[in-house]
């Protein structure tokens, strides 16, 4: 009977790429790792085509549900470039802002999924009820929750008016406080050292050969960020720090996620107390000038491309996305060789990709010939818990 | 009422189902089952298996490779059954229409209890959607 999976886990990439790992394992050892990718997308860069820049904005929104803001500031940084449009300084302060708060969200949101995956479920509840807070401030701000709807070509849609600043800081206070908590939890609490320290290890030149993006890149201490690398909006005048991690595994991952929710807080503090006066959008026209863009934005996840073509009216010619889980996958496939079986979840959760796609994995036994097994990812998942208990954690690999 | 429906509609086990959706809804339906709404007291369990579930909840609108399955999942719950359409997409393919790989909302392919539009719902909608159901349930 085909095994029916469920997708637990949030995260999706720009596209839904349902992949499926073939895992080579000799006894317990993962031997080899192979994936396929196959696509079983809606065809959003061809629907672009057909609409305008504007509506635009709200289709490139509903790539990923989770970084929602990520794809639209992408997408109307490329087109504000084409048209030459200089957007006010209030604009791009509101639009870092709800960036940051993103980031935050995401990560909480990240930190629950990877305690799942450990049978950390105190910490899953932990951080998703704290994510509430950051989900409470981006609806004060934006008035949605998931979806927010601000940004438009030329700034953003909607202001902080003067009575919201008290409060949204009284709001990142909180938050600050709960992200700390959390990252003296990471690197003190037992139940995640046992099962992230020396798991998944990326060294620094295969992240490189591999192209690894975001925090996953940073924790195998490749300082790259494009926040630092390229500043767009509001970052050129932010003071934050680059965080990485030398100790290239899953906990250096879980730090790296959480000082830098810890920047993020210092960052939308510093964002809300200088905010300037002004504007928040500048007026622009419907029609785009030909030309052709790139736009970078750094994701929760890492490195987020757009490219847009126009052709001079009202609709783009051509609308290309690579999100920054994409980019992950090839470093997922090398972190995955030489572990256990018991370890699959944990690695591929490692790089917050979309769980729905990872559903699927295929184990291979190198000894038995070619026996093949399909197990899903709650099997699994349940299978490591089991493991690491009977097993202990003298264990170690590589 | 019999000792079966009163069970029924004291703790309906739920089937949480990505049809191809952006995952928006996938996050706001977790959220409800999080400490801040907590529907678990109400007796609403997330299950894994299509087999133990009363209720589906899908999010997303139908993609082509996504549709067979789809079915082949409502088939595997026992009866009686009933199915919720989680947000636009669920509900009538919504920012998505038009897309060559979309076939429409989820009641092209299953039928559909209770609809509850919203890109994305707040996890209260998608509460008040659950109890709507139930008494619905209540009443029949």
């Amino acid at each position: 009977m085909p095994k029916v999976t469920i997708p637990v886990g949030p995260q999706h990439p720009a596209l839904k790429e349902p992949i499926n790992f073939m895992v080579s394992v000799d006894g317990e050892t993962i031997v080899d790792a192979d994936m396929n990718l196959a696509y079983s997308h809606r065809g959003i860069e061809k629907l672009a085509e057909s609409k305008t820049y504007l509506q635009n904005i709200y289709l490139v929104e509903r790539i990923c549900g989770i970084c929602s803001h990520t794809h639209t500031t992408c997408f109307v940084q490329g087109v504000e470039e084409l048209m030459g449009i200089e957007v006010p300084e209030r604009g791009l302060y509101i639009r870092t802002l709800v960036a940051e708060l993103e980031r935050i969200h995401s990560h909480l949101l990240w930190t629950g999924v990877a305690g799942h995956e450990i049978g950390f479920d105190t910490l899953f509840m932990y951080t998703w009820r704290d994510r509430e807070l950051a989900l409470d401030l981006l609806e004060m701000i934006t008035g949605n929750r998931v979806n927010y709807g601000i940004n438009t070509i030329g700034g953003v849609r909607r202001n902080i008016k003067a009575g919201m600043k008290d409060q949204i800081l009284k709001h990142i206070g909180k938050l600050e406080e709960r992200v700390q908590y959390y990252t003296d939890m990471a690197t003190t609490e037992s139940t995640v050292l046992l099962r992230a320290e020396g798991v998944g290890h990326l060294p620094e030149n295969e992240a490189r050969k591999f192209c690894a993006v975001g925090p996953t890149a940073r924790a195998s201490n490749i300082p790259t960020d494009v926040r630092k690398e390229d500043p767009y909006a509001a970052y050129e005048e932010l003071d934050f720090e680059l965080i990485t991690s030398d100790s290239c595994d899953i906990l250096g991952r879980l730090i790296v996620r959480m000082q830098e929710m810890v920047e993020s807080c210092k960052m939308a503090r510093q964002l809300i107390e200088n905010l300037p006066s002004g504007p928040i959008r500048a007026p622009m026209s419907r029609e785009v000038p030909a030309g052709e863009v790139v736009s970078r934005y750094e994701a929760p996840r890492g490195e987020c491309l757009y490219y847009v073509k126009s052709n001079g009216t009202f609709y783009p010619e051509r609308l290309k996305v690579r999100a920054s889980t994409y980019a992950n996958w090839p470093a997922v496939v090398y972190s995955l060789k030489g572990y256990y079986i018991a370890d699959i979840p944990l690695i591929i959760a490692a790089i917050d990709p979309c769980m729905s796609c990872t559903s699927r994995v295929a184990i291979l036994d190198t000894k038995d010939g070619n026996e093949r097994k399909v197990l899903d990812m709650d099997y699994l998942r349940t299978y490591g818990i089991k493991w690491y208990k009977e097993h202990g954690r003298g264990v170690r690999r590589r | 009422m019999d000792l079966v429906k009163w069970a029924r509609i004291k703790s309906p086990w739920v089937l949480h189902l990505n049809t191809g959706g952006c995952n928006g809804c996938d996050i706001e339906v977790l959220a409800a089952l999080m400490p801040r709404s907590d529907v678990e007291r109400f007796g609403i369990l997330l299950q894994g298996s299509p087999r133990h579930a009363d209720l589906i909840v899908c999010q997303g609108p139908i993609t082509k490779q996504m549709r067979d399955r789809v079915v082949r999942i409502y088939e595997q719950v026992p009866e009686p059954k009933f199915v919720m359409a989680i947000g636009s997409c669920a509900c009538t393919a919504g920012v998505f229409q038009g897309c060559y790989n979309v076939l429409g909302g989820i009641d092209k392919a299953i039928p559909v209890d209770v609809y509850v539009p919203g890109c994305p719902p707040n996890p209260a909608a998608i509460v008040d959607g659950v109890m709507k159901l139930l008494t619905k349930l209540k009443e029949s």
